[in-house]
């Protein structure tokens, strides 16, 4: 079997709090706490969860934009955690990303143009190659090649980010990571670009790292998802089976919670959503992180920390209930 | 002669500096009634909203129409009489909850405000009626948690202080502007789940303002959608769902990635984008963007009932061709 292109293993991303304190223990945010997970060639792999489950930081992790406390990042099957100066920067011909909101992501001051170009530029493509090249990346994405010398605050947000996709492919990278990329959009204009992320995918045998909170977004383009709860990877399957039989409680919580544009299907949801926020990611539990709000914990729960077990074909789940329930045994079955 | 409807709007018209950017709405709230007002950014529903407040300021203005609250019109334009029912008949809350309140003043002491400022209550009467409406919203030991300040609190929690303190001194029509769509989607359907168990309870009007399909199914019991400054349908939520009758409601609907849809598949999608506000066509503005287009839409739709003796209504000559699209 060929190796995935991109590979995660035991990756942990810990931030020092300051505290103002000169003594004492310096506290740490576990914002990534140890997950594993691999993204083959044209492949699309979601991550789901919400603020502060350490999806944001991971994608910069892979960046080189967070730093990584442990683990392994392999890209290609080199390790590409601790690149730094020029080889970094070769990794950029590979590794795109596209973030949240357009309007931060471009200069003002360049015209949109000047900003497809400016990665071919760094990249030592010579100006008249470059001209053609942004001509061809501006019809790629769906722009007139009338609107290379307008300003960002001329276009509309879609057509923005339009321009951010071509800028994060003018190196024809093999993988994007899309941070939250159509989360900004209004419905109409997010299926406009929905659709040419798919349309260059297959055309170009892209990956992505679709990181989201959206999960309706999440299962239409995505072929396996990684659900995460305060930085760890609580269940990953391929996108059908996890929306046929989710298995993690919090997974299960978190497709119950959305609501569906369905007025009969809302209004037959019976129940109380879940209840509590996520904690603090200081106190974070010894066990599993879900503890403090699953209606499934029993005894040990808070003690022991659930390892992922694989439960069917690329299912993996990180649940000592569930596991009991699925495998007949568990680690909880050694407490008290 | 049937009792007065809780909010009743008609021909509403706001303008900034000399652009039209809401055009003649109409709409009402009986008692007790959930209705969502629904479009994408710049389609005017805030602006609406913040009208119906009196908090319309700077260049944006009224420029037409009238308001009635149980029967009795509103100075939408007198600061001074809007301010007296600010908080007291008429409530909202916004979309950034911890924007939205004091950072240097306690919860509790938020919530009890309005009762104080209205002489409805003496300090310790508020206070304790305060912690009372926190415990209804949902948080847990509001005696301890009345004490805190909002940075102590999650944004799922300051949201719940929000709804308390637009809730105490019972309004008659609370108004949410986009009251989920900073807040994670669990946190999104215990307030969501709140908001109707409260209007249940108290029988107070919500006119909620939302871009989101999935969060209208969920709680509303009638539906405004606004494009371009006015109201193009408006029907009960089912029937909304089930057989829109503007093409606007029936593409924005098709656009959105289903839970139970195929996937990966080419998503429907409208075509152009919402033009600038000093550049709306004549006659229907949605009509550069509308696959059903003809000359007749050169020539302002009337906002008419589908059918003999139903309230669901549109504003679209081709009306009866839009279920064979998308």
């Amino acid at each position: 079997m060929s190796e995935p292109l991109l590979s995660v293993r035991g990756l942990k991303v810990h931030f020092p709090v300051a505290t103002g304190k000169l003594f004492g223990k310096t506290p740490v945010v576990r914002a990534v706490d140890g997950i594993d997970f691999t993204l083959d060639e044209g492949e699309t792999l979601g991550i789901v969860g919400e603020s502060g489950c350490g999806k944001s930081t991971t994608g910069n992790a892979i960046l080189g934009l967070a730093p990584v406390t442990e683990g392994e990042i392999l890209f290609d099957g080199t390790n590409v955690s601790a690149l730094t100066g020029k080889a970094r920067q070769a990794l950029w011909r590979d590794l795109q990303v596209v973030f949240q909101d357009p309007v931060s992501a471009l200069d003002p001051k360049r015209t949109i143009g000047q900003s497809i170009a400016e990665p071919l530029a760094i990249h030592g493509v010579g100006k008249a190659e470059r001209r053609a090249r942004v001509d061809e990346l501006m019809e790629l994405v769906g722009l007139r090649s009338g609107q290379r010398d307008r300003y960002p605050n001329e276009l509309s947000g879609g057509q923005r980010q339009r321009v951010v996709i071509a800028r994060a492919l003018a190196l024809e990278p093999r993988v994007v990571i899309c941070d939250e990329a159509v989360s900004a959009l209004d419905v109409s204009i997010q299926s406009q670009v929905l659709n040419l992320l798919l349309r260059l995918q297959r055309d170009l045998g892209l990956s992505y790292l679709f990181i989201s909170h959206d999960l309706s977004v999440v299962r239409h383009i995505a072929d396996r998802i990684a659900v995460m709860y305060l930085g760890t990877v609580v269940e990953e399957a391929p996108t059908d089976a996890l929306f046929a039989r989710p298995l993690h409680p919090y997974t299960e919580a978190l497709l119950s919670a959305v609501p569906v544009p369905d007025p009969l299907a809302e209004r037959a949801k019976t129940g109380r959503p879940l209840q509590g926020d996520v904690p603090n990611p200081m106190e974070m539990p010894a066990g599993c992180p879900f503890v403090a709000r699953c209606p499934l914990r029993e005894e040990g729960c808070d003690a022991i920390r659930p390892a992922p077990i694989e439960v069917s074909p690329g299912h993996r789940l990180a649940c000592h209930v569930r596991e009991r329930e699925i495998t007949g045994a568990s680690a909880l079955d050694k407490v008290g | 002669m049937a009792e007065a409807q809780t909010l009743e709007i008609r021909d509403l018209s706001i303008g900034v500096g000399e652009h039209s950017v809401v055009d003649g709405v109409d709409f009402s709230i009986g008692r007790g009634e959930i209705v969502a007002l629904v479009g994408e950014s710049g389609s005017g529903k805030s602006l609406t909203a913040l009208s119906i407040m009196g908090l319309l300021s700077g260049s944006v203005h009224q420029t037409g129409g009238t308001a009635t609250l149980e029967g009795q019109a509103l100075e939408l334009g007198n600061d001074a009489a809007m301010q007296k029912l600010r908080g007291t008949s008429l409530s909202m809350i916004f979309q950034e909850p911890i924007a939205s309140l004091n950072p240097l003043l306690s919860v509790g002491a938020q919530v009890a405000e309005s009762l104080i400022v209205h002489g409805r209550a003496t300090s310790d009467e508020a206070w304790d009626r305060a912690v009372e409406m926190l415990r209804d919203v949902g948080i847990p030991a509001p005696e301890q948690r009345a004490r805190q300040l909002p940075s102590e609190l999650s944004g799922g929690m300051c949201q719940r202080v929000m709804i308390a303190s637009a809730l105490i001194a019972e309004p008659r029509l609370l108004i949410a502007d986009e009251p989920t769509t900073a807040l994670d989607v669990t946190i999104q359907a215990q307030i969501l789940h709140l908001m109707r168990r409260l209007r249940d309870e108290t029988d107070t009007s919500v006119l909620i303002i939302t871009h989101d399909m999935g969060v209208v199914a969920s709680v509303a019991d009638r539906v405004c959608v606004m494009y371009g400054g006015r109201i193009v349908e408006q029907a009960e939520v089912h029937e909304l769902f089930a057989a829109p009758r503007h093409p606007y409601t029936k593409l924005l609907l098709a656009t959105i990635p289903r839970m139970d849809g195929p996937r990966k598949v080419e998503l429907f999608s409208i075509s152009g984008m919402v033009p600038d506000v000093s550049a709306w066509p004549e006659g229907c503005r949605f009509r550069t963007r509308c696959p059903l287009a003809s000359d007749a839409c050169a020539t302002r739709p009337p906002l008419e009932a589908v059918g003999e003796g139903t309230d669901h209504v549109t504003a679209c000559w081709h009306s009866d061709k839009v279920e064979g699209l998308a």
